[in-house]
This record gives structure tokens, sequence and C-alpha cells, in this order.
């Protein structure tokens, strides 16, 4: 579980988070959606501690994140996994080191052991012969699929991803929507996911939450979104024609 | 008048630097990176290093028999002259200005490069000192390498002194071997050790502080790798002069 209380963070006079609380519960996928640039990312990082927050508190369980050093959160942040944007798999590395990172760093596994488990990770992410091919040489959604068994190479208790299907096409959005909805139940994980892609919203969406410049304005289940009479919500889901003819369909049926 | 932002840009420096002094999470992983760097900032740099001292000493030889053409003064003198312009000035100063444009810039653009991609956010995400994995093992390669590419450099460098020397006749072998060795202080050779070492330290440092804190995206990258280079030339030079004054006086 991860619980934010009155959060609050400005960059200068800019006001991005504006007290926000919200409880992300254990071994559910929960959405933010919001525009561009209505302080998602900014929101993510701060959950994580790559951004500062200027007030508030962070709990991981019943851990104040926000109250740790740098020490004691290191602990914590080896529980958590991070899918990024581009994937932020590194270059110069092969797929298997890509994953084995976390495994070198803070385990003192065989490297036989650690190849299981790299090759286990791979294998649940449904990635199979990429090992030393390096990420220049996969596709975008590999990338991602890899990135999501990087994530997972440490048992992690947290995940959190950031637009994880940006720049890719709706059939493979879907596998890794999927993919993550899968390991977020299979390991009881807290997952945190940042998009703006509805069909995410409606494919995993087990727990939305809406940002409007900075404030989260509406918080509810994926189904309540049909129902919802936030203007500013309605404004952003149902931006489309098509979405607009679904929401009357939905309604209509109800 | 001091140049704006430059006590912000010394704490962020000094601030970086404590996190790459820290602790390493695990002394073998560092080890191998150390010696990954050392390949390909040090190993690959022989090559650049070699064809330039050579022309270099060739040049200095040249020089100095055309400015020395006083039948009072014997020949065996551009040897001496050669000798003392490569170990004093040029294997430790000059190499380490190309150095800086070469490995300066490249350090600059490979941490440039994650910052933008968020590699060295996954990194931190995961509970890994980025600073000390990343820029550790390059100061440390920099530092134990750099010193073996001076003294190729001096060598190389005498040897395309006598090479080219000979070769258009200004002076012979007997008298330039002779002006070599003629009263070689060994100590010339140790302080273009220790500036290399500490030149070595600024180069990557440096470099390694405007790539790690980019901001933005690829011309920020390329901006960061041109002030890299700028920036390191600039407090080579200056620590060049202190440490003459230092070593020598």
């Amino acid at each position: 579980m991860i619980e934010l209380i009155n959060v609050c963070k400005s960059f200068g006079d800019k006001v991005v988070l504006d007290n926000i609380s919200v409880r992300f519960e254990m071994g559910k996928t929960n959405l933010i959606i919001g525009q561009s640039g209505s302080g998602k990312t900014v929101l993510l990082k701060s959950i994580v501690g790559l951004h500062e927050i200027d007030s508030g508190d962070i709990f991981y369980s019943d851990i104040n994140f926000t109250k740790l050093d740098f020490k004691a959160r290191k602990e914590i942040r080896k529980q958590i996994g991070m899918l990024f944007q581009g994937g932020a798999l590194f270059d110069s590395n092969t797929v298997e080191e890509n994953v084995r990172f976390p495994l070198d760093m803070f385990t003192n596994k065989t490297i036989e052991e650690k190849r299981e488990r790299v090759n286990f990770c791979l294998k649940r992410v449904r990635l199979e012969n990429v090992n030393d091919l390096y990420p220049s040489e996969i596709s975008g959604g590999m990338k991602k699929r890899v990135a999501i068994a990087r994530a997972i190479a440490l048992n992690t208790k947290y995940l959190f991803c950031d637009e994880p299907n940006s720049g890719l096409d709706p059939m493979t959005s879907l596998v890794i929507d999927n993919l993550i909805k899968e390991i977020t139940e299979e390991y009881s994980i807290t997952t945190i996911v940042n998009t703006h892609d509805m069909n995410s919203v409606m494919e995993v969406g087990d727990k939305v939450v809406f940002i409007y410049e900075g404030k989260k304005t509406w918080e509810g289940t994926k189904d309540d979104i049909f129902h919802a009479d936030n203007k500013y919500l309605n404004d952003f889901v149902f931006a489309s024609p098509l979405s607009k003819k679904i929401k009357s369909l939905a309604n209509g049926k109800k | 008048m001091l140049p704006k932002g430059l006590f912000y840009h010394m704490g962020e420096y000094f601030i970086l630097i404590s996190k790459v002094f820290a602790r390493p999470e695990k002394h073998k992983i560092y080890y191998r990176q150390f010696l990954k760097e050392v390949e390909n900032l040090g190993v690959s740099s022989i090559g650049i290093v070699a064809i330039i001292s050579t022309f270099m000493g060739a040049v200095i030889t040249i020089q100095t028999a055309y400015n020395t053409e006083n039948p009072l003064l014997p020949t065996y003198l551009i040897g001496v002259a050669a000798r003392d312009s490569i170990l004093l000035e040029f294997s430790s100063t000059m190499v380490a200005l190309i150095l800086a444009g070469k490995v300066g810039s490249s350090i600059a653009s490979e941490l440039g490069t994650m910052r933008v991609s968020e590699q060295i956010d996954a990194m931190e995400m995961m509970g890994v000192n980025s600073a000390g994995y990343l820029i550790l093992p390059k100061i440390l390669a920099a530092m134990f390498f750099n010193p073996i590419l001076a003294l190729v450099s001096m060598f190389v460098g005498i040897f395309g002194g006598w090479l080219v020397g000979t070769w258009v006749g200004v002076v012979t072998t007997e008298q330039y071997l002779y002006g070599i060795r003629y009263g070689l202080n060994s100590y010339y050779i140790t302080y273009g050790i220790i500036k290399t070492i500490v030149f070595a330290y600024i180069i990557t440092s440096v470099s390694a502080y405007y790539g790690y804190n980019v901001e933005g995206g690829s011309v920020e990258v390329g901006k960061s790798s041109t002030k890299a280079v700028v920036y390191s030339c600039v407090v080579i030079l200056m620590f060049n002069l202190i440490l003459t004054q230092l070593l020598l006086s």
C-alpha cells in the first residue's frame, strides 16, 4: 500500500502538485490520468523520491518515506521497480546485462543463479532468445518488456510505470497493459501507472485517479468513469467523438 | 567580475564529488567498471597520443635547431631542449589538453545522454549510487592510465625528435643521444607524472559534472560536451601554473 497525504510540490512560483491525498492499494493496478502537463510525472517522481516534495507525507506500507534519510530510502528503493517512458535500458549493456543489473548490485547470487533468474523474468514477460541483443537491436515493445523484466528481477513490492504505452501501437500497448496487470496480481504488487491512454484505463484500471492542474479532482474505478459528473474528467476522457459515442451507449444501456 | 553562477557550480561540483567518493555498493562491480574504463578512456587513446607526440617531438627538434644556429652553441643542445620541453610541458599539459577534447567530450556526452534518456534516474530508482557507479571508475581509470600515456608520449616524442632531426640533417644521432642524456634530471619525469595525475582527475571530474547535470535534450547534451572540454582546459591551465610553481620553485 502507498498513501499520500497533502502532498505539495512547486517549481519556483509554479504549483505543480496541490495538496494531493490518495491511497493506492496492494495487488491493484492504480492509474493516474490527466492531460499532458497536469503534474502526473512529477507526482510519480515525487512518490519515488526523484523529486523532493515541499510538504506532505508519503507512506510505503507504514513507513513514512519523506522522513527517511538517504540510506533508509535506498532500502525502500530496492523494493521498487520502475518502468520509464522510454524504457531507460542501459544502451551499452545487453538485454541480459540490463535485467541482471539489480541482481549484480544487490544480491550475492552465483552467476548461474543470476542467469536463471534473468531467464525466468524474461520468460515471464514473454521474451526468449534475446539475452545477447542490445537495446538498439530490439523493438519499442520489447524494450518495455525488458524494462518490466528488470523491474521485477528483485522481488519487487512496488511497481511504477510512467506512460508505459507511449510510442507503441494499440496491439502492443494491450500486451504491455495486460502484462503489468498480470504481474501486479500474481506477485501482489502495489502498481501505479501514469497514462493518458484511455484504452489502458479501460483495460487495467482497478483504481483511477484524475489529476487536473496539479489537483486530484476525481477518483474511482474504470466503470465509474462513465457515470462521473466531473466536467474536467469528462472533457479529458470523452474528448474524441468515438469515446463520446461509447459513453452515450454505456449510459443508454444503463 | 566573477562569472555568474561560479559559486553555484562549484558547490554543485563538490556535492557531486562527495557522492562519487561514497562507499561503493559492490567493490567487484566497480572493479569491473574500472577495467572497462581503462580500455575506453586509456588504451583507446594510445594511438592519438603516439601520433601527436611523434609530430610534436619532431617540430620541437626542428624549431630548436633553427633557433640555435649560433656556432657558439653546441648542437647537442637540440636534444637537451627537445627532451626538457617534452618532459616538462608537452607530455603532461599538451597531452592533457588533447585528452580533455577526446575523453572529456566522450564522458560528458555519455553521461548527458544517460541523463536525458532517464537511465541515470533508473539507476537511482534501484537504489544505486549512480554518481559513484558511473563516475568513480572513470576518474580512477584515467588517474591510473594517463601516467602511462604520458610515459608513452615522452618516449615517442623524443623518438620523433630524433627521427626527423636526423632525417632533415639538423642533428646527428650521436649529438641527439648525448643531448637527451646531458644533465638529465629524473625529477622532471616525476613532475610530469604528478601533473598528469592531477590533470586526469580534472578532465574526468569536470566533464562528468557537466554530463551528469544535463537538463533538456540532445541540444543540451551537445552544449554540455562543449562546456566540459572548455572548462576542463581552463582548469588544467590554471592548475598547470599552480603545480609548476609548487613543484619547481
